[in-house]
């Protein structure tokens, strides 16, 4: 036994040697019992195999699944509805444990080993980027459900998004104050170590000063400061109507209780950092009536929304779906509707295809790709209601 | 018969032509070149680990701070290099020559960085060496995530890919090579004697400080130059990828190989780097399709458990103390 582990171990590692000599796309092997479907699996060429990539395990193991799970709803309904043009649609998965390396890694197997016609992930930029590398060189159109990191479809005219980039956002709260609050005289609150921040804002003061708005004041904070009352405190003396943070939800709980303590009554605006439940719990009555923009809402009256979350809610036991999910049923729709529309399964066709992706009506919202790749569609505007998010607006850009 | 002259050399020159060799039929095939090549590098840093853990006896848990301290400083080095080449050299080979300037540098900073880690805190003995060393990981972890010009915690990308299964599997049959004249030299018996018996080898006349220092550089120095690898073939460096957890993975392949033995250290770097991929054939050929997610979320659980099972069956690693060059059976359990 002892002198046969070393063997056995070496017999295992060799197995990922063997993969090298499989075909092309190989016909799936016969199904366990448990899992054996009624018809007979369809022969490899009635297949068009797609890729997927997410954290299944790791620290954001949540995003991988719920990715995954948006992915599955849209496969199967594009496979309920005839696949494409006949073909099936089946994604193979592997998971990056939210590692870099492994994402790339990943992604060359999808590449060279499955030769899948199209990938789609990863959630965390990092990855994405990792990926967009390995699928641009192959020309293999990658389609990342949730990156909002703007250099990831900087990497090259195969990677595609399907959700808007950070800096939209400022725009979408500037629209949303100046139209719908009807502010005047908005102030700045922002973290200047973070990129995020910093975007948000200049975006948000150009466009509010142009929609007629005046910003009365800027001050910034570093992420993980306790105590904000002297910049809350300049920022009283300007009288804002409304305060713009678009920090993260640890410390906007605290800057919006000092400023309940400071007796600041203007309302509080904020970007999808916010989005947490732990934002309730450090605001408590403070965050009350805030405003926060973010991709999704359950609560959204838009149809193709609520198709979505009906049809989620009844394959996952009545659970609300989170808006990686919705991104990925996008994504993979989309992706579908390309495959559908592209003249050949080649990559260039595919990406053509993908690049023509207009009004697309997702659960997120209705979406066209621009010219560098990135979604232009409406942000949800969430109000703070009672230590909950409800829809409030849809700003379209 | 070879002239005693040329045998510090001749394998030296088989290795590279091999390596050629290697290169000329693989390296077509992206796959196996990328999985090759993260063997490669965990083959490197098990290897270099195993002179401080496994030849001195000491516990370092930071080995992924010094990779990580190569891979930036290599990568960081390299990227204003991206289009930079020698004059009156062929681009290719320029590149491959900046492509070394770029890894003795990773490796020269990881060895500065470990000489000052080392010196102070290799006075010490067993458990404090172990914190230290993690904590030098996490600070090095967190002033990269902390620093725009390394790319903060999005990460360093756009590095030149420049690395190959030539440049990786040289590094790494001269970090054994290292390894194996250190092991078969008086140093390397000070450092055995340092393992069994610190304070009778100092009242045998080693300094045992000097030694452990020495030990940490030269190891250091393989860490940083495997970063400096994996910064040239993986499309993006993050501070993410350079975890303690990283650091456990590799103590895990010295411990998993037999402490001490460079032999081990290898096969356990090359099968616990494959075991996951392998597992994730296996999978995919037996379980059939549609069993996707699920399959690949259960292979991590199954690959902790083969470890369990290793060190159950083996406690004392795949080679014990053992190399594949001892020439005489028995000669192998060193004293």
């Amino acid at each position: 036994m002892r002198s046969l582990l070393p063997a056995l171990l070496a017999a295992a590692s060799l197995l990922a040697g063997c993969e090298k000599k499989q075909p092309a796309q190989a016909p799936a092997a016969p199904a366990t019992p448990e899992l054996k479907a009624p018809a007979a699996p369809p022969p490899a060429s009635d297949v068009i195999l797609l890729g997927e990539v997410g954290s299944l395990t790791g620290a954001e193991a949540t995003f991988g699944q719920s990715t995954h799970e948006g992915i599955q709803l849209a496969l199967e309904q594009a496979n309920a509805a005839g696949g494409v043009n006949g073909k099936k649609l089946e994604v193979r998965v592997y998971d990056d444990q939210g590692k870099p390396e492994e994402a790339a890694n990943a992604a060359v197997r999808l590449i060279n080993q499955d030769k899948v016609k199209l990938i789609l992930g990863e959630v965390a930029s990092t990855n994405s980027l990792a990926m967009a590398d390995k699928a641009q060189a192959a020309k293999v159109p990658m389609v990342s459900p949730s990156s909002t990191n703007e250099a990831v479809t900087q990497k090259g005219d195969y990677i595609f998004r399907v959700c808007f980039i950070d800096p939209f956002q400022g725009y979408a709260m500037a629209k949303f104050a100046r139209e719908t609050l009807k502010l005047q005289n908005v102030a700045v609150l922002q973290d200047n170590k973070s990129a995020y921040s910093t975007g948000l804002t200049g975006v948000f003061q150009l466009r509010f000063a142009e929609m007629g708005g005046k910003v009365a004041g800027v001050e910034s904070y570093s992420k993980g400061d306790t105590d904000f009352r002297a910049q809350l405190t300049a920022l009283k003396k300007a009288k804002p109507d409304g305060i713009y943070i678009p920090g993260y939800y640890t410390d906007v709980g605290l800057i919006a209780r000092q400023a309940q303590e400071l007796g600041l009554k203007a309302v509080l605006l904020g970007g999808d950092g916010w989005e947490s439940e732990k934002l309730f719990e450090l605001g408590g009555s403070a965050v009350d009536g805030s405003y926060y923009t973010n991709h999704y809402s359950p609560d959204s009256p838009n149809p193709a929304t609520q198709a979505f979350i009906s049809a989620y809610k009844a394959k996952h036991n009545g659970k609300v779906p989170d808006s990686l999910a919705a991104l990925a049923y996008d994504a993979a729709n989309v992706a579908v509707a390309a495959l559908r529309k592209s003249k050949s399964l080649e990559g260039p066709d595919i990406r053509d295809a993908l690049a023509q992706t207009k009004d697309f009506d997702g659960a997120a919202g209705k979406l066209t790709l621009d010219e560098k790749r990135n979604a232009t569609k409406p942000a949800v505007v969430l109000k703070v209601e009672n230590g909950k998010a409800v829809f409030a607006a849809s700003v379209s850009p | 018969m070879v002239p005693p002259g040329l045998r510090g050399v001749l394998p030296v020159v088989l290795a590279c032509l091999a390596l050629a060799a290697g290169q000329r039929l693989f390296g077509g095939q992206e796959f196996f070149v990328y999985v090759a090549s993260l063997v490669g590098v965990n083959v490197v840093l098990a290897v270099s680990l195993n002179v401080v853990n496994g030849m001195t006896g000491q516990f370092s848990i930071g080995h992924a701070g010094f990779m990580a301290v190569g891979a930036y400083a290599a990568g960081r080095l390299s990227l204003p290099l991206g289009d930079v080449a020698v004059s009156g050299l062929p681009v290719a080979a320029s590149d491959q020559l900046l492509f070394a300037v770029s890894l003795l540098a990773g490796g020269v900073a990881a060895a500065a960085c470990g000489f000052v880690v080392g010196l102070p805190s290799l006075r010490l003995k067993g458990d404090y060496l172990a914190i230290v060393t993690l904590g030098f990981g996490e600070i090095v972890r967190v002033i990269i995530q902390n620093t725009p010009a390394l790319g903060g915690a999005l990460g360093l990308s756009g590095i030149p890919q420049r690395g190959s299964l030539f440049a990786v599997w040289l590094c790494a049959f001269l970090a054994v090579l290292v390894a194996r004249r250190i092991a078969e030299s008086s140093h390397g018996r000070s450092l055995t004697a340092i393992r069994e018996d610190e304070v009778a080898a100092e009242a045998m006349g080693v300094n045992t400080t000097a030694y452990k220092v020495r030990a940490f550089v030269v190891s250091a120095f393989f860490a940083g130059v495997a970063g400096g690898l994996f910064a040239h073939f993986v499309p993006i460096i993050n501070p993410g990828s350079f975890t303690f957890v990283k650091s456990m993975e590799v103590v895990v392949m010295v411990v998993a190989g037999g402490l001490g033995s460079t032999t081990g250290s290898i096969l356990a770097a090359v099968v616990l780097t494959l075991l996951p991929e392998a597992l994730r054939s296996g999978f995919n050929r037996f379980a059939g399709e549609g069993a996707g997610a699920v399959v690949d979320q259960v292979r991590m659980p199954v690959y902790g458990l083969l470890l369990v099972v290793l060190m159950l069956a083996r406690p004392q690693g795949l080679f014990g103390t053992r190399e594949l060059w001892d020439r005489r059976k028995g000669q192998g359990a060193r004293p």
